[in-house]
């Protein structure tokens, strides 16, 4: 029975520039983009509708001026009635501008409801994105970088880019529609003062800059401060009873203090400042209005200006001066959001494990295992594997005795092509390791090691995720195989019971069975054990093995373990040390020899107590 | 742990709950009322606003007149002068009530915590702890520092907006006052969706970076089952799912937000159909009209402003409780009242009164249940330790070796008997006392963040660096400075993190020994540690047990070997105790743990 081809889809990345990632980030996005735009457009041009019937009212229909409005709406007027019928029915115009309003609010909705699924949609993408990479990249890299950085960049920075991304870029495009709308409005009233406004823009705008791009770094120092303060409650808390054991309860509390006081005085002076920088800039904004009012209001008393216009032409300025503010805020911001695409664009340039073979050609015959003369260092500086040769045939159980640091377990890992090697070669049914897909490599050599790592799911997910539609019969016949089904039905939710912080803790031995079962339902033709029978009894250890055999005949099965008994039954054994084989052959050609092998069997299978009392000798002495 | 998690909280407001703020909240009095009167000031100004306009409209415009301008410009700038002052006053304040009220919470629950008992922090997972001192505090300073004082802004501005309209024109001001309602109607029901959404999106969030968590901790099954796939599949439904809550979020707001602007407009539109019938009658100046615009325009965000920040403060209620919680925990230990009279208590130690200890530590009749246990796992159990003897405890990992430690060292107190340490009961004693005579070494040691010398000094603060060296000399700890880059200025990281385990624990020696404790307390080291730290730490073992009065919770044959007394634990109780030959004698459970363990440390050996 083989396993069917296991075929990876051989989506590899590339290096990539900005601009392609950002394609593919907002891959189903552009639409509501789109459409936000166009709302954003809609809601500002709907907007500048308001104040013009405002000034049509002030103006045309309370007073005696000409009407301003473009000739098609006059004649829609004129149709109605004209301005005679509106000025003995003032509630037409109220229905006018509740028209307006209604169809300013749909657009807002459309426009608010497209901002957040276009940036929802961007942060799923570039979610999925990480997630599928992260997974795909070699354990070298993973090595290499550090779990807490990474999970940082993949949450934390992520959400300032979504941020920025969606909410203020957009916001650009609306503040950038509502300068150019008003301003054209007050354009078509007043040049003069319109160009007087439009001064103030640049000014407003560089101030906000300049104030957010000071008082960052303030805000940072007190992030930063908040962040050691949160070290010293996590520690403290983890470190409850170092703390304790040496009275250091005050000690504890003074550095507590210090953090927590410097925390609270850098946001105050963070305050202060901002308050001062607020201020000034209100006191900016408010001088533009003043002198809009004012230069407005002359030139009104001069007859250059009508009252409506005047209204609408504070209207529309009002309604500029905090968008822009604003404006100032999200350039300053860009390089924070610059930062943090770096940070995720780092994930994503590292080159995820690929396959120089995607397709097996043909399906090895007997699944052999061959490693000739291989050579590893996992830091190129010191040597882990020195020449290592040795042949496994199929359905053989082989056995691997070495102390720590002998290289035991990175034999494993290379055998799964979680490394690559670069001298030597590994063949599998003759074929170099190479030259065989890695996924259907690791369909095929199953590993479980001696703290397996169990996923936060139910006992029922974690023993399925070699295999998630295996039935429930499965399931459970897998933990039947490797003793462990008892131990789950104990359990108040049997195999519903979740496993790890949020659920149960389980015992080292149990979950080295579950990781078992796991490898059982993945039924892969090799089987390695890394140590893993050490929290077992040594008389489940054999019922497992058995129940292994009856289950699958023809399993190639690696046991590495420290204990004879449990190797002695293997075909073949081998004594690794220092990185090399220094013996193999069967438990009965071993101990034939004065070896490692031998030596490490007296130890363990003398049954008298001479070697305690020896012990005692050289005390007494 | 799963009565940790975020709980459903919907309970009414409880104003007494809130009254448990007030201490905190009394000595910034001066800057809340600060705060609250500047508030109340920057409102009356953002009125007042709308009259420059229409002054500027009946003064200047309609008379076509421009004498009086300067003034009238001149006082506009004065209002704005003023009102920034006020901003940066009120700006202050608020920060100032925020931070220090924030400071002040988190400075009393760090100081409970340290006085509550080891059976809190055993039930107690350490993430709820930190986020009851660090976020709780946080929201709520923020909800009483703004929340409180927009709360006035709003309302004030709201109350005065409706007086002017009321003086201007009563019944255009009743008009507009009749959309109230629905604002308030709209707002709570908005509200209360919102709540329920963005908890969710707040559960889905937590469950991405699980999900990445373990996606990057796992990598290595994942990829030797082949589950990539798999995973991708299940991380691709939690941000469907992320992108569906967000969405209903954004889908509320999108409603919510729009709606208040657009009543907004409805009541500009009455106002101006009204307002302009008055005007056309003369009943009414234009300016008035347009301020009775601009107060239309701009009234129903304050309104909406203060149903939201009421549904925010309830919300907060929760916050509350929780901090209260914590700071109403009764710790499990403490010192009786005549004690603390003569030893001090935890923060204002009498170290004067204090006796020397000579480490006899005496167990009388002792029995023990866990408060969370339900069996005895002690019964009259009796022991003599004279000074500068050595007990080791061995077991299986997780057969409840540490019980008598934690006796011993007062983490727990005994359910029934007494402990005596010198002859007297320690709880005569104060708990300090008996905490300054221990020297603790953990088996996965725990480390702050700082330089190798300041853990080491952890151990006795006032010691020279002169006596840190020494100390580290003994364990040859020293040789873990030797190795960094700054030598005992070297940084350790966050829990000790730029340490392997084996450095961690000389360092941990080393603190110890610098402690001159009376009575060490010594776990062993479990985990495989390369053979030349082995060694050294077999070394400071010896160095720690030689001459003083020790628990050891011990896993090395040498070190077993030289205990004077071996207690043997199985399931929570003690099942043999006796001396290592005594002990092998009788060929019981002790005789196979040590076999069992003799096999591995030599198998180990021939490997070396």
């Amino acid at each position: 029975m083989r396993q069917p081809l296991f075929l990876g889809k051989g989506k590899y990345m590339k290096k990539s520039s900005k601009w392609s990632l950002m394609r593919r980030f907002t891959k189903g996005s552009i639409g509501y983009f789109i459409g936000a735009v166009l709302a954003s457009l809609g809601v500002t041009v709907l907007n500048s509708f308001t104040p013009q019937v405002f000034r049509y009212t002030i103006d045309t229909v309370l007073g005696e001026n000409e009407s301003a409005l473009p000739g098609f709406v006059n004649a829609w007027i004129e149709r109605i009635g004209g301005v005679s019928f509106l000025q003995g029915h003032l509630w037409w115009i109220a229905a006018a501008i509740v028209v307006i309003a209604l169809l300013a609010w749909l657009m807002n909705y459309l426009w608010r409801l497209c901002t957040a699924s276009a940036g929802e949609n961007f942060a799923k993408n570039i979610r999925n994105q990480l997630f599928y990479h992260v997974q795909r990249l070699p354990m070298r890299w993973h090595d290499q970088n550090k779990t807490g950085d990474i999970i940082q960049r993949c949450t934390s920075d992520v959400e300032v880019i979504r941020n920025f991304s969606v909410q203020q870029l957009l916001e650009v495009f609306r503040i950038s529609f509502m300068v150019v709308v008003s301003f054209t409005m007050m354009y078509s009233m007043n040049q003069k003062l319109a160009i007087i406004v439009l001064l103030f823009v640049p000014l407003i705008v560089a101030y906000t800059m300049i104030f957010y791009g000071k008082i960052r770094h303030r805000y940072q120092e007190a992030d930063e401060a908040e962040g050691e303060l949160s070290a010293v409650v996590q520690e403290n808390a983890t470190g409850v009873r170092v703390v304790r054991a040496f009275g250091r309860e005050s000690f504890e509390l003074a550095k507590f203090d210090e953090k927590n006081t410097r925390f609270s005085d850098l946001w105050i002076l963070a305050g202060r400042i901002s308050a001062w920088f607020w201020s000034c800039g209100d006191i900016i904004t408010g001088l533009q209005i003043v002198t809009v009012i004012v230069i407005g209001a002359y030139i009104a008393a001069r007859g250059n200006m009508t009252v409506g216009e005047f209204v609408a032409f504070a209207t529309y300025n009002g309604n500029l001066v905090w968008p822009i503010r604003r404006l100032g805020r999200i350039f300053s911001e860009m390089s924070k959001a610059g930062v943090s695409f770096e940070r995720v664009q780092y994930i994503l340039d590292g080159e995820e494990e690929k396959d120089d073979v995607a397709v097996l050609a043909n399906v090895p015959e007997k699944i052999d295992i061959a490693f000739s003369h291989v050579n590893f260092s996992y830091d190129e500086e010191h040597p882990v594997l020195k020449d290592v040769t040795f042949t496994v045939k199929e359905g053989q159980t082989i056995g691997v005795l070495g102390g720590t640091g002998s290289g035991k377990s990175t034999v494993m890992q290379l055998l799964e092509r979680l490394y690559e090697i670069k001298e030597g070669e590994i063949t599998i049914g003759g074929i170099s390791a190479n030259a065989l897909p890695k996924s259907w490599i690791r369909a095929n050599v199953g590993l479980v090691l001696q703290e397996p790592f169990l996923f936060s799911r139910t006992i029922r997910e974690n023993i399925a995720s070699g295999r998630p539609d295996a039935t429930e019969e499965e399931i459970r016949e897998a933990a039947r195989i490797a003793c462990v089904d008892d131990a789950i039905m104990e359990f108040a939710d049997g195999y519903d019971t979740l496993v790890g912080e949020r659920g149960v803790t389980l015992s080292g031995g149990q979950r080295q069975r579950i990781a078992i079962a796991r490898m059982v339902l993945q039924n892969t033709p090799i089987m390695i054990f890394d140590d893993s029978l050490s929290a077992v009894d040594a008389e489940t250890d054999i019922k497992i093995r058995q129940a292994l055999r009856q289950f699958r005949g023809n399993t190639t099965m690696i046991i590495i373990s420290h204990r004879v008994t449990t190797l002695m039954g293997a075909d073949e054994i081998y004594v690794m040390h220092h990185g090399r084989i220094r013996e193999h052959g069967t438990h009965e050609e071993l101990i034939a020899r004065e070896g490692i092998y031998r030596q490490i069997y007296e130890i363990q299978m003398s049954q008298d107590d001479r070697r305690f009392l020896q012990e005692e000798g050289k005390e007494e002495k | 742990m799963a009565a940790y998690d975020e709980q459903e909280y919907n309970k009414p407001f409880d104003i007494k709950v809130w009254f448990r703020m007030l201490p905190f909240m009394k000595p910034f009095r001066r800057q809340i009322v600060i705060a609250m009167s500047t508030n109340v000031i920057l409102a009356l100004i953002d009125i007042a606003f709308p009259f420059f306009q229409s002054y500027a409209i009946d003064h200047f415009i309609v008379p076509q007149e421009t004498s009086g301008i300067g003034l009238f410009a001149l006082t506009y700038v004065l209002l704005i002068l003023v009102q920034s002052a006020f901003f940066i006053l009120m700006i202050n304040a608020s920060f100032v009530v925020e931070m220090n009220m924030g400071r002040d919470m988190k400075r009393a629950e760090f100081e409970h915590l340290q006085r509550l008992s080891f059976s809190y922090y055993n039930t107690t997972p350490v993430g709820y702890i930190h986020s009851r001192v660090m976020s709780d505090t946080n929201r709520i300073a923020g909800q009483i520092a703004w929340g409180l004082s927009d709360l006035l802004w709003c309302s004030i501005y709201v109350v005065f907006v409706f007086v002017v309209m009321f003086i201007l024109d009563w019944k255009l001001a009743l008009v507009v006052s009749l959309i109230v309602p629905f604002v308030l109607f709209l707002t709570n029901f908005f509200e209360n969706k919102l709540l329920g959404y963005n908890r969710k999106v707040r559960k889905v969030n937590s469950e991405i970076t699980g999900a990445f968590n373990e996606g990057i901790t796992g990598v290595r099954t994942t990829k030797t089952l082949v589950g990539e796939e798999a995973n991708d599949r299940d991380f691709r439904g939690l941000t469907q799912k992320m992108h569906h809550s967000s969405v209903a979020v954004a889908r509320v707001n999108a409603v919510f937000i729009p709606s208040i602007m657009f009543f907004g407009y409805v009541a500009a539109a009455i106002v101006l159909a009204q307002g302009g019938h008055l005007v056309q009658l003369d009943l009414m100046k234009l300016g008035t009209l347009s301020i009775f615009i601009s107060y239309a325009l701009n009234i129903f965000e304050p309104v909406q402003g203060i149903a939201s920040i009421v549904a925010e403060v309830i919300s907060c209620q929760a916050n509350v409780e929780r901090v209260m919680d914590l700071l109403d925990q009764e710790p499990g230990i403490h010192d009786k009242p005549e004690v603390k009279e003569k030893y001090g208590d935890t923060f204002a130690p009498k170290k004067e009164n204090w006796e020397p200890v000579q480490g006899h530590i005496t167990f009388e009749d002792v029995s023990f249940m866990y408060p969370d246990g339900k069996e005895y796992v002690l019964e009259h159990f009796n022991l003599d330790i004279p000074a500068g003897r050595n007990v080791a405890i061995v077991g299986e990992t997780g057969a409840g070796k540490s019980t008598l430690v934690n006796l011993a060292c007062r983490f727990y107190e005994p359910t029934s008997g007494r402990i005596l340490i010198d002859g007297v009961d320690y709880r005569e004693r104060s708990e300090l006392w008996l905490h300054s005579q221990i020297g603790y070494v953990l088996q996965n040691p725990h480390l702050f963040s700082g330089t190798i010398r300041e853990n080491i000094r952890y151990g006795r603060l006032d010691a020279t660096d002169a006596e840190v060296e020494e100390a580290a000399r003994k364990v040859s700890a020293d040789e873990v400075a030797a190795k960094m880059k700054d030598g005992y200025e070297s940084d350790v990281g966050e829990g000790g993190g730029l340490l392997s385990t084996g450095e961690k624990q000389l360092i941990s020696f080393a603190r110890a020994i610098l402690a001159k404790p009376a009575i060490f307390v010594l776990d062993e080291a479990t985990s495989s540690i390369d053979t030349k730290t082995e060694q050294l730490i077999q070394n400071a073992t010896n160095e720690v047990l030689k001459n003083h009065t020790a628990f050891v919770i011990a896993h090395r044959l040498s070190t077993i070997r030289q205990a004077d007394l071996i207690l043997v634990v199985n399931d929570g109780k003690i099942i043999e105790r006796g001396t290592h030959k005594e002990l092998l004698r009788k060929k019981g459970y002790y005789y196979d743990l040590y076999s069992r363990q003799f096999e591995e440390e030599e198998s180990r050996k021939v490997f070396a």
